[in-house]
């Protein structure tokens, strides 16, 4: 479905560090992804892994003491890494659009729904306020949202935090984005409302053409939504490739024991695999590959970090020993 | 909401009695206040007709039943000096503070709050590092001498050092307007400038309060989730810190600018000498000196009402500006 020649967002090398007293932390360091029209990717990783600040670096919203120290965001073929913030906040809401991982703090307390629906309309076209309000009811009623028209005078503390998630997405889909960064928008839901709204966001994608990069630390959330997943670990992408490659060949040990943890129906019958160990602190990564003190399958080349290499077709690991 | 507003009253009495019953006691035994009033050269037997007259004959506990007895009905007595009720004392001598106390608090606001979200936007610059450290000494000069030095430099040094710099008046409130029964200074340009140097000395405090507080709140609400994604929906800095920083922060600024306000119109006693501003202040100072007890009983009541009344509108504005308040209200 993706077209590699064009894709909407493509992360070349994209570094983004942290200048903290006790030293850099590397939560980003040379990630690689694209994404294209109509598309989603599932960003895959535990806790710590780089994913949400992978999304903000996208959007320019890294703050101090954060820096994007290299690499490029190009969107469209353009690099956003060295767009001015003017540019930068014209493409925020409008053609990038975000929704955070925690619903009960994404929207301002003190602020009606409506003001925060229209103001966001309001930022990037001339609509008057009749036109504004209809796009942010039907909004709402896309995320499945009952009686929008009373719930837009309503303030954040008045929904629930799925509905409040629900009224962010919503939010996301005001101005008809080419790319929503979705940070594990369902985690705070139930599971029935959790696959409606895989559902309804995918089928959104599909129909509009957006390209969709969902973030979630659950590889079963994304099996039945994305089309390609790409696995983090320590802020590189270890893994990549169309989804069903990655959930019945994982080919990087860290995917493999993330997928043994998970019970799924290729693995039926066999005991669940824990991957042994914790996740390294990020201030003070191995050397080489950052994987390797929790790796059964080390070897003495795992000193040195090896590149994400093609695996098999249209699937890459970042392994010296990669599970056969 | 009523019984919240009936419930805040009822605190009121309560503190208004035991206070008046304080004060009234603290007032007898600190000094007669016969010999103040009458002179060394009066009669023993008109010596015991104005202490018959003004009902000092009788036992403290007794006077002070007569007087609880006479409040309840407003009536507080008459001021052993003027002559005059003693509420009706304290109401000639309101405008004058209250006018003051807003000036005042509107300066520390109009200054403060831009001042002090300035140096939370940018906590490491130069300015807001020069801000926070005039703030500081806002915060600890003595208000007696923050107000002589201003008269110095402003009533007296600069327009003798300078030819034609304008000399500020330091005493007094100028021409008044009676604007329906009260006379206030604001309406006249000799009264604007007779009010520029006491309310400057009370808003430097109050301004210096009102910038860290006001600091403080917007390095608090910046890092929030909301305001990053108020960027993502890609608002302008402007609305951002417009619309959904300050909105946040309105609700402490409220809050202390409130309370700040009743302490300002309830003690401005010492700006109110120093400037010689005819206020309660000055009229409640004047009246301990003579030991004029009603006077300084109605006054402390008048002001228990207002503090608590002022903390009523305090809370009632606060849940207009915090929508999370305003609905456990309704809940109740
Ligand atoms: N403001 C910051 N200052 C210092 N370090 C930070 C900051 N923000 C993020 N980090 C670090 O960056 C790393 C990646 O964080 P990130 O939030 O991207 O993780 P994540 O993959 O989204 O995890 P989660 O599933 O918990 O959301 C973490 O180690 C975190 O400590
Ligand atoms: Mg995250």
């Amino acid at each position: 479905m993706s077209d590699a020649a064009s894709p909407t967002l493509e992360l070349a090398d994209l570094k983004t560090h942290f200048f903290t007293r006790d030293g850099v932390v590397r939560s980003v360091d040379g990630v690689d992804l694209q994404v294209g029209a109509g598309e989603v990717l599932g960003l895959v990783g535990e806790s710590g892994s780089g994913k949400s600040v992978t999304g903000f670096s996208i959007l320019g919203l890294i703050d101090p003491p954060g820096r994007i120290v290299g690499g490029q965001v190009l969107y469209r073929g353009e690099d956003l890494v060295q767009a001015s913030s003017a540019r930068l906040r014209a493409l925020r809401g409008r053609n990038i659009a975000m929704v955070f991982q925690d619903p009960m703090m994404t929207l301002n307390p003190v602020l009606r729904v409506d003001t925060q629906m229209i103001e966001a309309i309001r930022a990037h076209e001339a609509v008057d306020d009749a036109t504004a309000r209809r796009r942010a009811v039907a909004a709402l009623t896309q995320v499945g949202i009952p009686s929008p028209e009373a719930r837009l005078r309503s303030y954040p503390h008045q929904f629930s935090g799925g509905m409040r998630q629900r009224v962010a997405i919503a939010i996301a889909l005001l101005n008809k984005p080419d790319l929503i960064i979705a940070d594990e928008p369902t985690t705070a839901l139930d599971v029935t409302i959790q696959g409606q709204i895989l559902f309804e966001m995918r089928k959104l994608c599909q129909e509009t053409g957006t390209a969709l990069i969902w973030i979630t630390h659950d590889l079963a959330v994304v099996a039945g939504l994305a089309d390609r997943i790409a696995v983090m670990y320590a802020g590189r992408v270890v893994e990549h490739g169309a989804t069903a490659e990655i959930l019945e060949r994982p080919r990087h040990p860290y995917t493999h024991g993330l997928i043994g943890s998970v019970p799924t129906r290729g693995h039926r019958g066999q005991a669940l695999f824990q991957i042994p160990g914790m996740a390294p602190s990020p201030l003070r990564l191995p050397q080489g590959c950052a994987f390797q003190p929790r790796c059964t399958r080390a070897v003495a080349a795992c000193a040195a970090m090896p590149d994400l290499q093609e695996i098999a077709p249209a699937h890459q690991a970042r392994c010296w020993n990669p599970v056969p | 909401m009523l019984v919240f507003i009936i419930r805040r009253l009822m605190q009121a009495v309560v503190v208004m009695v035991v206070m008046s019953a304080l004060v009234f006691g603290g007032i007898y035994l600190v000094g007669n206040p016969v010999t103040m009033l009458i002179s060394d050269q009066a009669s023993e037997a008109e010596r015991l007709a104005v202490i018959r007259d003004l009902g000092l004959d009788q036992p403290v506990w007794q006077q002070y039943l007569t007087f609880v007895g006479k409040a309840v009905v407003g009536e507080f007595g008459k001021s052993f000096r003027a002559g005059e009720p003693a509420m009706q004392l304290i109401f000639q001598h309101m405008p004058a503070t209250i006018e003051l106390a807003l000036v005042a608090m509107l300066l520390a606001v109009l200054v403060g709050v831009p001042l002090g979200m300035y140096a939370g936007l940018r906590p490491d610059s130069l300015r807001a590092r020069g801000i926070m450290t005039v703030s500081i000494l806002g915060f600890s000069l003595p208000t007696f001498w923050v107000g002589l030095m201003l008269i110095m430099l402003f009533a007296v040094a600069l327009p003798e050092w300078i030819p034609g710099w304008p000399r500020l008046p330091s005493s007094g409130r100028g021409p008044t307007v009676d604007i329906l029964g009260l006379k206030l200074s604001i309406f006249t340009a000799q009264g604007w400038l007779h009010l520029l140097l006491p309310a400057a000395t009370l808003a430097l405090a109050k301004g210096a309060l009102i910038i860290r507080l006001t600091r403080a709140a917007t390095r608090e609400v910046l890092p929030m989730d909301y305001v990053k994604f108020a960027r993502a929906k890609g608002l302008s800095e402007r609305r951002i810190v417009g619309v959904h920083v300050l909105k946040n922060i309105a609700i402490p600024i409220a809050t202390v600018t409130g309370l700040e306000l009743g302490q300002v119109i309830a003690f401005a006693v010492v700006t109110e000498t120093i400037f010689s501003w005819p206020g309660m202040g000055k009229l409640l100072i004047d009246s301990i000196l003579l030991l004029d007890r009603p006077v300084v009983v109605a006054y402390l009541v008048v002001i228990v009402f207002f503090l608590v009344m002022l903390n009523l509108v305090v809370d009632i504005l606060y849940s207009v500006l915090d929508p999370r308040v305003r609905l456990e209200a309704q809940g109740r």
